[in-house]
């Protein structure tokens, strides 16, 4: 059976505290804090992007598991924030991987489940034989409009998997996708900020779809909350997937692993992905996952997971595993995230 | 403009540092050399495109603060003469570290990084720094 080879993350160096933000706009800091669940959130610096941080995934992801890059026929990077409108992130990755000639390429985009999205087609084309491994990487550095809400959340930072049918560490025993039109969240396009639809984003929005699509796969798998070693939702902020986790009966032992977003923020397209590498970066043999990724607009694409013995040989030290990541940082104040995130325009036309 | 010729001419060896090593002699370099300089006609049909490992050392550091626009955010920033576990030294940015635990004889690996941007319309050019071990 196909699954995850390998895989690796990225969040990059520099944080900023909701304290620093709230400063400038006069929240109250406690009340976000309690409101959010949010200690802190990733900033990319200036010379980091999602090509960037799809780059240091993948290769984190190959320093742990030597597949030539010649029998990687396919990658697919979902994002929200590509850096060109025009102009695949996918091959600026394939180049830096080594990636030969011939492979499949796209990006994706389906707000925060892109990534997802390409692991369900990677997987799909694996079954297919169309290829034999195949990288989904989910990747953001996500916008956040200064003063709004999204602002103490949305981060950086990104997760690649590569899937195969071969040393398998982690089998895919199913996945399943729920989608509906809903007007959640949004970004136009040219826009340099999303909306948010207010009283969509909960129960319309990121409820109906994370619960709909893990009662679909237990249901599917005749699976109830307590045969899961380990549950990871997408993180937008850190209280709702744990009330989602409440809803579907799971505890606070199973879903604490992959709850990375009171630490790093809203990584976006990388949230759910890097909540999953969080907890592969611990799994023992004959765990089972149950991952859930929420996209705006909206759906949630579910993955039923089991650890296979393959994880004992797998060499998950070559590379840094997310505890690590999130070890070594560097808190900036909001004068220095302005200059970093560009929302301080200079005159130069090169940059 | 940015040269987009020479971008995407040297997409290959930025990426993924691609050098030569001479046959003749076995000295590597980067950036690539079609002829070695040492061995000269001795080294022609000889040299070999290698991938170096991205491991290195710091030889020797600098800080800059009055730097080009490219480069205007990130001041100040460290710039370093690496010497390469494979023996070429180049010239890149150190980055994500505080300068107080920068020294000569650091151990450095590589990192892919955003280089430039030619404006908010044109080609965005990546390529390697470097970060501590």
């Amino acid at each position: 059976m196909s699954g995850i080879v390998s895989y690796g993350s990225y969040i990059p160096y520099y944080r900023i505290k909701p304290e620093e933000i709230a400063r400038i706009w006069g929240d109250e800091p406690e009340r976000m804090k309690k409101n959010l669940f949010i200690l802190s959130k990733s900033v990319p610096s200036p010379d980091e992007d999602v090509a960037s941080i799809s780059v240091e995934a993948a290769r984190n992801a190959l320093k742990r598991r030597d597949v030539n890059p010649e029998e990687i026929g396919a990658i697919y990077v979902g994002s929200e924030s590509h850096p060109y409108a025009v102009k695949p992130t996918a091959t600026i990755v394939a180049a830096a991987i080594g990636m030969p000639l011939e492979y499949f390429a796209a990006d994706y985009e389906f707000a925060c489940k892109a990534g997802t999205a390409g692991m369900q087609n990677v997987k799909a084309m694996v079954d297919s034989n169309f290829i034999k491994y195949g990288f989904a990487i989910g990747s953001d550095t996500s916008q956040g409009a200064p003063g709004d809400a999204l602002e103490y959340t949305a981060s950086a930072g990104g997760t690649a998997m590569l899937i195969g049918k071969n040393n398998v560490i982690a089998e895919i025993n199913d996945t399943l996708s729920v989608s509906t039109d809903t007007p959640d969240f949004w970004r136009r396009e040219g826009e340099p900020y999303p909306k948010h639809g207010e009283r969509f984003t909960g129960e319309p929005g990121y409820f109906k779809h994370v619960v709909a699509a893990s009662k679909a796969m237990m249901e599917r798998r005749d699976t109830k909350s307590s045969d899961y070693d380990y549950v990871v939702f997408h993180q937008p902020n850190g209280k709702f997937p744990s009330r989602a986790a409440k809803i579907l009966g799971f505890t606070g032992d199973q879903y604490k692993t992959g709850l990375l977003t009171p630490y790093i923020g809203n990584t976006y397209s990388g949230s759910t992905m890097t909540g999953l590498s969080a907890i592969l970066d611990e799994s023992k043999p004959g765990d089972r996952i149950l991952a859930v990724s929420f996209g705006s607009g909206a759906g949630s694409d579910a993955f039923d997971i089991t650890v296979t013995d393959e994880m004992k040989d797998y060499k998950r030290d070559n590379a840094p595993t997310v505890k690590k990541l999130i070890e070594k940082v560097k808190f900036i104040d909001y004068g220095m995230y302005t200059k970093f995130r560009k929302i301080i325009i200079t005159g130069d036309s090169v940059e | 403009m940015t040269e987009l010729s020479r971008i995407w001419r040297e997409t290959e060896y930025r990426y993924n540092l691609i050098g030569f090593k001479c046959n003749n002699c076995g000295e590597s370099y980067f950036p690539p050399r079609d002829i070695c300089p040492h061995c000269h006609r001795e080294s022609i049909g000889k040299m070999e495109k290698v991938k170096f490992s991205g491991n290195g050392e710091i030889l020797s550091y600098t800080t800059v603060h009055d730097a080009p626009p490219a480069f205007k955010r990130q001041v100040p920033y460290l710039l370093a003469l690496v010497k390469l576990d494979e023996g070429p030294v180049i010239t890149a940015q150190i980055v994500d570290c505080d300068p107080d635990d920068v020294n000569i004889g650091r151990k450095v690996h590589m990192a892919f990084r955003k280089i430039r941007e030619d404006g908010t319309n044109g080609v965005i050019e990546y390529g390697y720094k470097f970060k501590l071990d």
